[in-house]
């Protein structure tokens, strides 16, 4: 999904780069304040598995292969705050060392997978817990249809950013229903790499998902269960 | 004791993270991802402009001068797993000093 330079005008590019960098500074001012000390290295290892996860293309149909994006698991994980902050990381780091995602289309693609990945997908994940048990299970399903949907929500916001920029005159209606269809199987992928993952956490530290503190908090009696909420 | 805890997760998640990188990173499908796919497929994958870093000695996950296929993509995915957890781990401890101090 790493947009190259070249698809996207340049005043879109810059347009959209502008947003999405005073909306990673909304990022920073809220995580600082949000999370505690010891969400440091877990920042780190969730970026740091993301970049590892990113690098493992799996094959979906027809000649065509999808990989990990990251925005729903970083959300469960450390908040959407944070969790956008960590796959901006990722995202600059493969710009400017792996040249993998053009420099003048880094804003789109922190829109794309971070912004929308971790927001959307955190508030899907929310609404999905809702209605599902809180059990592990629960939370696995709820992390399945938040990553799933994250995906196919960056694909249209792609199709979006080329409608108002796009280079090359291919016919929106198209380029919106291949983006949306080949995600859909990605989003799959997605989906079992974010269950799974989160479910691996959760056996060892619930604690550490922010989306699912309230299990790690069950067990505890009423005024430790307020503490950990608040964190 | 929860300190101590919580960096020995972190130290094996970081584990696992560098291991995924360097053993799998080299078997990842390069056939094109969903993205350029559509490119391809709807005619404007002719607009893609060259990357401005393609010379960098780790552009495209290959280690400049490492001539063995696995071991340069296996190498520069451990190099970027470390890189962005010091980068991420980093920032959010400025943010934080930022805040408190």
């Amino acid at each position: 999904m790493h947009i190259p330079d070249g698809f996207i005008d340049a005043p879109t590019s810059l347009a959209v780069g502008a947003a999405a960098a005073g909306a990673l500074v909304v990022c920073a001012r809220r995580s600082g304040d949000m999370m505690e000390d010891k969400h440091a290295p877990m920042a780190g290892l969730v970026a740091a598995f993301i970049f590892a996860a990113q690098m493992i293309n799996f094959p979906v149909a027809g000649g065509t292969s999808g990989h990990l994006l990251g925005g729903a698991l970083a959300a469960i994980l450390v908040g959407p705050y944070l969790g956008a902050l960590c796959v901006s990381v990722v995202l600059v780091v493969q710009a400017l060392m792996i040249a993998d995602g053009g420099l003048s289309a880094l804003g789109l693609n922190v829109v794309n997978m971070a912004l929308v990945g971790a927001f959307a997908g955190y508030g899907i994940f929310l609404l999905a817990r809702r209605v599902l048990p809180a059990t592990r299970g629960g939370v696995m399903a709820a992390s399945a249809m938040a990553a799933f949907l994250a995906v196919v929500l960056g694909a249209l916001a792609f199709t979006a950013e080329y409608a108002i920029g796009g280079a090359g005159g291919a016919s929106l209606t198209r380029v919106a229903g291949a983006m949306v269809g080949v995600h859909m199987l990605i989003g799959v992928g997605e989906a079992l790499i974010t269950a799974l993952t989160v479910s691996a956490v959760l056996a060892v530290r619930p604690d550490l998902v922010h989306g699912a503190r309230d299990l790690a908090a069950k067990p505890v009696p009423v005024p430790d269960r307020a503490a950990a909420v608040r964190g | 004791m929860a300190r101590r805890r919580l960096a020995l997760f972190v130290a094996a998640g970081l584990a696992v993270a560098l291991a995924l990188a360097f053993f799998l990173g080299p078997e990842a499908s390069s056939e094109p991802d969903g993205l350029n796919r559509v490119a391809i497929d709807q005619g404007f994958a002719g607009e893609e402009a060259g990357h401005r870093l393609e010379e960098s000695p780790l552009a495209n996950y290959e280690v400049k001068g490492v001539d063995d296929d696995r071991l340069s993509t296996g190498l520069a995915g451990v190099i970027g797993v470390t890189v962005t957890f010091a980068l991420a781990g980093g920032l959010f401890l400025v943010l934080r000093r930022r805040r408190t101090g």
